[in-house]
């Protein structure tokens, strides 16, 4: 099957992009990129010298529906939205890595974007592409809509504990540790090494835009509208995400009742981990030990002291929160084993 | 030939303990999952009972 990418000079078009050339089953036809047109693919992604000697082309939408049969994209947050419903007009399956088509209420773009939606009839056609929530839908979607990062380390956390419904839905409180690749390829001074070196930086303390997303899917699972206070902060780190989730139980619970609950819901979960180890120096989950997999650890650890159950997830945000994401979609609506080209371990020690 | 196990809970986490058939009192099974270590006591009657061994944790001494 020949796949594009649209928009495949950034951090996430690149790690696309070294997923799909090994990919068994696909063939990458396609990698857009104005700035870099014309150029080896390997000039932007070193890592892949060797591995092709693709061109990046001018992003033509309708020279990359002739090429492809399915199309991801990686483009900025709020420019998919202008071209995908052309392309999704043709019956192409997309899969959208940015922000554009993950939220359900056209007004949420206006309130955690700052922008009014171009499409927001296409809002409610987009499946929202976390597969251990929607594989269902995403086995038929035509427009899969890739979570945020964050919103995926989040949501994998607390998705079995809301779903039990033993919490209070509006006292969440979500903490993240980003590496500086999740704020893209575009340099900017908060990324200058100098600034960033040795960082534990709160650069969204409030108000950051994944809460969106993460409300929505939990209210989805809880039934009813749930709260999320969400903490962003940069840390010294290239890759990886560590979310710590802060729940207030309504009944007490004890660590092998959550053990049941995490275990009954990710049981047969490709790419989740439940990490709560006794023994060893990684007894959480820890992104130092997912980076370059498509593995999710999720752990947990009980204080009675505050009636609070606290929620550990790890990712790397470059797969598991973002083209390793897209690649499992990929897989999953195509009908194929959605392990597919996503078998590799992390490195260790890295 | 094959070894032999039976299964057991682990009391901590619940998970899947394969225990060796020919395990003898003293011996300590690891649960996969959790991590937890156990000593196992037999009973007379052949029973396997599981005790908890002790584990330390991380301390950086703050």
């Amino acid at each position: 099957m020949k796949v594009g990418v649209f928009g495949a000079s950034g951090y996430v078009g690149g790690e696309l992009l070294r997923l799909l050339l090994k990919h068994p089953r696909v063939e990458v036809a396609a990698a857009t990129s104005n700035k870099y047109a014309g150029e080896f693919i390997h000039r932007v992604h070193p890592n892949l010298r060797g591995q092709t000697n693709l061109k990046f082309m001018k992003s033509n939408p309708s020279k990359v529906i002739n090429d492809c049969d399915l199309l991801f994209v990686a483009t900025p947050h709020g420019v998919s939205s202008s071209f995908i419903p052309e392309i999704a007009e043709t019956g192409l399956k997309i899969i959208d890595a940015s922000a554009d088509f993950r939220l359900k209420d056209p007004q949420d773009y206006v309130k955690w974007y700052g922008w009014e939606h171009k499409c927001p009839e296409m809002l409610k056609k987009a499946v929202y592409g976390l597969p251990e929530l929607h594989r269902e839908k995403i086995k038929n979607a035509q427009l899969v809509a890739g979570p945020g990062c964050m919103a995926a380390t989040g949501i994998l956390a607390l998705a079995p504990i809301v779903k039990s419904g033993k919490i209070e839905m509006n006292r969440i409180v979500v903490d993240f540790k980003v590496g500086s690749s999740g704020a893209g390829g575009k340099p900017t001074l908060s990324s200058h090494h100098p600034e960033h070196y040795s960082v534990v930086r709160p650069y969204k303390p409030v108000g950051h835009r994944h809460t969106a997303e993460i409300e929505q899917e939990l209210s989805i699972l809880a039934g009813e509208k749930v709260s999320v206070a969400m903490s962003a902060h940069a840390v010294n780190m290239v890759r990886g995400i560590l979310g710590t989730c802060h729940v207030f139980l309504t009944d007490p619970i004890s660590v092998i009742e959550v053990w049941r609950l995490y275990r009954n819901a990710y049981r047969d979960e490709p790419f989740i981990r439940l990490v709560r180890d006794r023994k060893g120096i990684f007894r959480y989950p820890d992104p130092k030990i997912v980076v370059g997999s498509n593995f999710c650890d999720v752990g947990f650890e009980l204080d009675e002291h505050t009636n609070r159950l606290v929620l550990l997830s790890a990712l790397d945000n470059l797969m598991k929160g973002a083209a390793g994401t897209a690649v499992q979609d990929m897989n999953i609506m195509c009908g194929w084993d959605e392990r597919e080209g996503l078998q590799d371990s992390g490195l260790h020690p890295i | 030939m094959e070894a032999r196990t039976f299964q057991s809970k682990c009391p901590e986490c619940d998970a899947e303990l394969e225990i060796p058939d020919d395990i003898i009192s003293g011996e300590i099974v690891s649960c996969p999952d959790c991590g937890m270590d156990y000593e196992v006591k037999l009973t007379e009657q052949g029973e396997v009972i599981l005790t908890p061994a002790e584990i330390e944790g991380e301390d950086w001494g703050e």
